[in-house]
């Protein structure tokens, strides 16, 4: 039924093992810088959003809005290709010219901005689940607005907020293969590189495939171990 | 700024859109088809059918779509000797991934009706595809509208993916235009908005719906 001779030595090969890990560093490297801009620009919008002023709250949502419903390809297409030309023209020459890493650069700010929307999605939900005695409780002993939130609430919230987050931090490490069409060579850019050379695709995807299943379910597993270690006393949590 | 562009190839880019939208209705039938069978397949007691089910629901969840894209466009066709059309295989693609996630969808709308509806169910005498059928999937089904539609939101942008395998969908009409008539800006600008403005309107429908569902209860 199948016809295709299988070359597993491929993936080990010289220059190819090292291209294909390297790869793997890559992909870890671009969604970790990706994850922690996301989440800084993340909390940042979440507290526009549950705050009283109405024009926060008006940019909040539209931010949310704008960044989740564009699709990641379009977004990342726009900072590589749009983007640059919005400089004047001996400043686009010089950024595509001297940055020799513009396109991992431009997929970590497009791939922030879009997990950003996300994580601050969970930050509000999380926000607003925190129960209102938690709140009246700090008043009443005398805590300020910002002590209330800095020791209360917060922690209370990042805690809540654990699940969620490991879900949109695998996604957001999945969709850091969407930076291959600009060409960053992370896993499945690598895949695809080292497809044109050999013609041995079949066992760099797999490989690719199996990189993904691997490095997915380690974090699952670290993420359930910190889940448990954070647990809040009295709270029914879940078993996955 | 020369927005003649999108004026003078409007043709073009409104035939990607129609092949977005067929790539996304028909990924979305067979996705949410599918994922009933492999949601109930998840929580069937039987472990020879709720083993595979698990298995494939994690396998999918934990891969990146383009790869899947990959594997069924240009690797599926390699192990059994017949080639498919780009148009063909991203369909399989899409339907194969997001029927893992549907499923998880499922499962979770299955799993909150209490157990005395099926007990009820079962006590009156029906059969177990009976009492899924009539009683648990259209009270499930009813639970998880607003979370099935925030995923055919999701499933709509990532039929943008069907780029990397050269399908004329509408972002590669835009980057094939751009191509030819380098205007970046204004083409990206106008595929953005014209996803912002699709997706937004089934999001804002969406809320609405989510409303009348809680104040329904």
């Amino acid at each position: 039924m199948i016809d295709y001779n299988f070359d597993w030595g491929i993936i080990w090969q010289q220059p190819y093992g090292p291209l294909f890990l390297n790869g793997i560093k890559t992909t870890l490297i671009l969604s970790a810088c990706a994850w922690i801009l996301a989440f800084c620009l993340g909390i940042l919008v979440s507290v526009f959003r549950v705050s009283s002023s109405k024009p926060l709250r008006f940019f909040g949502a539209t931010y949310v809005e704008v960044f989740r419903n564009i699709p990641l390809l379009v977004q990342v297409f726009f900072w590589y290709f749009a983007m640059p030309s919005l400089f004047p023209k001996p400043m686009e020459l010089w950024l595509y010219d001297n940055i020799s890493n513009l396109p991992f650069f431009l997929g970590i700010l497009a791939l922030a901005f879009y997990t950003s929307a996300r994580v601050s999605e969970v930050f509000r939900s999380t926000l607003l689940s925190v129960p209102h005695g938690q709140y009246r409780a700090a008043y009443s002993t005398g805590l300020t607005p910002y002590k209330t939130y800095r020791f209360v609430v917060l922690p209370y919230a990042f805690r809540l907020s654990i699940p969620p987050l490991t879900t949109e931090f695998l996604s957001c490490f999945k969709n850091s293969a969407l930076t291959m069409t600009i060409g960053v060579l992370e896993i499945t850019g690598t895949t695809a590189y080292i497809e044109s050379f050999t013609w041995r695709g079949l066992e760099v995807t797999t490989a690719a495939s199996f990189s993904y299943l691997v490095i997915t379910l380690c974090i699952i597993a670290l993420m359930a171990f910190v889940e448990k270690k954070t647990r809040i006393a009295g709270m029914i949590h879940q078993a996955r | 700024m020369d927005w003649t562009v999108i004026s003078r190839n409007i043709d073009f880019l409104l035939g990607g859109l129609v092949v977005t939208f067929q790539l996304a209705v028909i990924s979305l039938a067979g996705g949410i088809f599918f994922g009933v069978l492999l949601g109930l397949a998840r929580i069937s007691s039987r472990k020879y059918i709720s083993c595979p089910a698990t298995l494939y629901i994690h396998f999918f969840r934990s891969q990146p779509l383009i790869l899947v894209i990959f594997w069924f466009y240009f690797f599926v066709p390699i192990l059994f000797g017949k080639p498919m059309s780009a148009f063909i295989s991203a369909i399989i693609g899409f339907i194969a991934f997001e029927t893992a996630y549907f499923a998880e969808i499922i499962r979770g709308g299955i799993q909150s009706i209490s157990k005395g509806q099926m007990q009820a169910a079962y006590a009156t005498g029906m059969k177990h595809h009976q009492v899924m059928r009539y009683i648990v999937l259209p009270q499930a089904l009813k639970n998880m509208l607003p979370s099935l539609m925030t995923q055919s939101i999701v499933l709509f942008q990532d039929t943008s993916l069907a780029y990397v395998i050269g399908l004329q969908e509408f972002l590669r009409r835009t980057s094939l235009v751009d191509s030819r008539e380098v205007k970046s800006i204004e083409l990206y600008l106008f595929s953005a908005l014209v996803y912002l403005v699709i997706c937004l309107t089934m999001s804002l429908f969406v809320r609405r719906f989510e409303n009348k569902v809680h104040q329904g209860v």
